[in-house]
């Protein structure tokens, strides 16, 4: 018994494993034929400001120094080889290999995002509670309504709008960056980091927090509506014993799936929040990425983001089958996952 | 007068019926829609128009929107960038939707391993966070506002083909599709007469519903000096712009432009929710 549990893990894990590795293979080639397309000349990119000075013979000593000549086929073997060795290529934006960049800017943006994240997830969750509870009310109509706004406002907007009320106007944040300007790494400590992070955190959360109001308040009103609510009802359990005991777990579980699978626009907001409080993060560097022309860089965000959504779909699923007993047994759980958060996007 | 008289101004007297309702939200919706339209085409002179008399102004009543930095009229490069926004829009969302409807029908008709390269061409797309994808492909089509209509145009449709898909093949395995195929009808057959015109409707919906996520990935591109010409006015090069200006305290810059385009899809979005609510007619009650 244990060992055909165990084997039908085993098979699930390989599963999904070997989905990441096509997908990685889909985006690499996708991308990889999308830049290699692109108009961009990377003779120019190479030598930057000083085109002018160069001439025809020494353009064709550069591309064929690194390869600019060779057909795309080949280009891509080599891409692929150095990347299967764990070599993502150099980015010329911030001299440094793509690796390293994508490292140390994914921490800096993990700060941000995790914060934006716990903040969306727990306001969302609570907000869409009180809205499926009180279904019809006053304060359901203003939350709804209120969701259904920000869901069609745009990140950057509002961001900006929170940087000039609270930097510009008040005076109580920082304008720009994650640390102080001109104090060295070293001597910058924690107060100051959260000081900077406030802003862009809140402006990513805020954006999140709308689809999280909208799932849950429905999940709620469904759990209200069911039989096992209204038996407890008719047993004399109290409203907040009903949530607490019969909807609280029912509610919890599409809530977390979507915030999980919500990875990917986390990321995109990030760009748009990094954008605005010039905050060092990889959505920053995403951006500059593009605007500067950096060809390596772009596709190791490409292939680094396309892990990061994959990682958090799986906790998702994870995190579901482990709040809600009923999507748990192996055969059956496969794909459950990706069913429920369909029908989340439906519902959308 | 006879009763049934009676009763028809009665009828009339009373407040209008839900169905009314939403038939009314979705026609002043519209309306104000086509008149930003109307009002956009009108200022794209002016919104290009530079007074060097009249730089950075707060909002007064000769420019309700104030000017920016070269004393152009924020309202009128408003209207124009709305007017754009609309445009890259409507042009994103029909041809998301059409790439969705076939490939929803495809897989249910042929279903097999057609449903199942239309499933993994849908999670590929997926796969990436939306505006990555967004800036590889604007970056790969060199930049410009061509480049952002076709990004935005050509990565919209995986979230409508799954529920398009979901639908199509619940008609597809009912009862009398299978006595049609009984029958003898062909896959095209069945696909024009019965699957197009279930799926109709949630196609309007669907297609009305992708255009607030077209505006507003329109707009964070332009914003991020990756779309639409930074000369043309657009609502994202207007926020650019403005954020410079931000710490001298011109507000009007960019509180006001993104106020309307904020309304705009929040406009759009009443039209297609209650289409929705017209369409299927469950949704309003839950």
């Amino acid at each position: 018994m244990l060992t055909t549990v165990l084997a039908s893990l085993l098979a699930e894990i390989a599963r999904r494993i070997l989905r990441l590795v096509l997908l990685l293979a889909a985006v690499a080639v996708a991308s990889f034929v999308l830049m290699v397309n692109s108009p961009v000349d990377p003779i120019s990119v190479y030598v930057g400001a000083d085109i002018a000075a160069i001439g025809p013979q020494q353009r064709a000593l550069i591309a064929e120094r690194w390869g600019f000549d060779d057909p795309p086929l080949e280009r891509f073997g080599a891409w692929l080889g150095n990347l299967l060795q764990g070599d993502l290529g150099y980015s010329l934006t911030f001299n440094q290999p793509v690796g390293e960049v994508i490292a140390q800017r994914f921490l800096t943006s993990l700060a941000l995002m995790a914060v934006a994240w716990l903040l969306s997830g727990v306001i969302g969750f609570g907000l869409g509670l009180l809205a499926g509870v009180h279904r019809g009310r006053t304060l359901d109509r203003v939350v709804t309504w209120w969701a259904y706004t920000l869901a069609s406002a745009p990140t950057f907007w509002v961001g900006l709008l929170l940087l000039y009320v609270f930097s510009v106007w008040l005076g109580w944040t920082p304008l720009c960056c994650a640390v102080p300007v001109g104090v060295v790494a070293d001597e910058v400590d924690l107060l100051d980091r959260i000081h900077h992070l406030l802003l862009p955190a809140v402006t990513l959360s805020i954006v999140g927090v709308a689809p999280v109001v909208l799932h849950t308040r429905q999940a709620v009103v469904e759990a209200m509506e069911s039989d096992f609510v209204a038996f407890a009802r008719a047993q004399g359990e109290s409203t907040s014993g009903l949530v607490l005991h019969r909807v609280l777990r029912n509610a919890a579980a599409p809530a977390l799936l979507l915030q999980f699978s919500s990875w990917g626009e986390l990321f995109g907001g990030s760009v748009l929040a990094e954008q605005v409080f010039s905050y060092p993060g990889l959505g920053a560097a995403t951006t500059q990425a593009a605007l500067a022309q950096d060809v390596p860089l772009l596709l190791g965000i490409a292939l680094f983001t396309t892990v990061f959504v994959f990682v958090g779909n799986q906790l998702g699923d994870l995190v579901h089958a482990w709040v809600d007993p009923r999507v748990r047994r192996p055969r059956l759980t496969a794909g459950r996952g990706v069913r429920a958060r369909a029908l989340a996007e439906e519902a959308a | 007068m006879t009763t049934a008289e009676t009763v028809v101004s009665g009828a009339a007297l009373r407040l209008p019926d839900r169905r009314r309702r939403t038939l009314w939200w979705i026609a002043s919706a519209l309306v104000v829609v086509a008149a930003v339209v109307v009002a956009g085409t009108a200022a794209v002179d002016t919104a290009q128009a530079t007074s060097l008399t009249e730089r950075n102004l707060a909002p007064s009543w000769g420019h309700p929107f104030g000017t920016d930095r070269l004393g152009r009229d924020v309202l009128a490069r408003t209207l124009a960038g709305l007017r754009l926004s609309l445009v890259v829009g409507t042009l994103a969302a029909l041809v998301s939707a059409a790439i969705a409807v076939v490939l929803a029908c495809a897989a249910a008709v042929f279903g097999g391993i057609v449903d199942r390269i239309v499933c993994w061409l849908v999670d590929a797309f997926l796969a990436l966070p939306h505006l990555v994808l967004l800036i590889l492909l604007a970056f790969a089509l060199g930049g410009g506002t061509h480049a952002v209509v076709v990004a935005v145009a050509l990565t919209h449709w995986p979230t409508l083909t799954r529920v398009l898909r979901g639908q199509a093949r619940q008609v597809v395995g009912s009862d009398y599709v299978a006595i049609a195929r009984g029958l003898g009808s062909s896959a095209p057959a069945i696909a024009a007469g019965h699957l197009a015109r279930h799926l109709l409707g949630h196609v309007v919906v669907g297609t009305v519903l992708l255009f607030p996520h077209a505006i507003l990935h329109e707009a964070a591109l332009s914003f991020l000096g990756l779309g639409v010409d930074p000369a043309e006015p657009s609502i994202g090069v207007l926020l650019a712009e403005s954020m410079r200006y931000l710490t001298a305290g011109a507000w009007w810059l960019a509180l006001l432009p993104g106020l309307c385009l904020l309304i705009v899809v929040k406009l759009v979005d009443t039209i297609g929710e209650n289409a929705r609510a017209l369409v299927d007619p469950r949704s309003v009650h839950l």
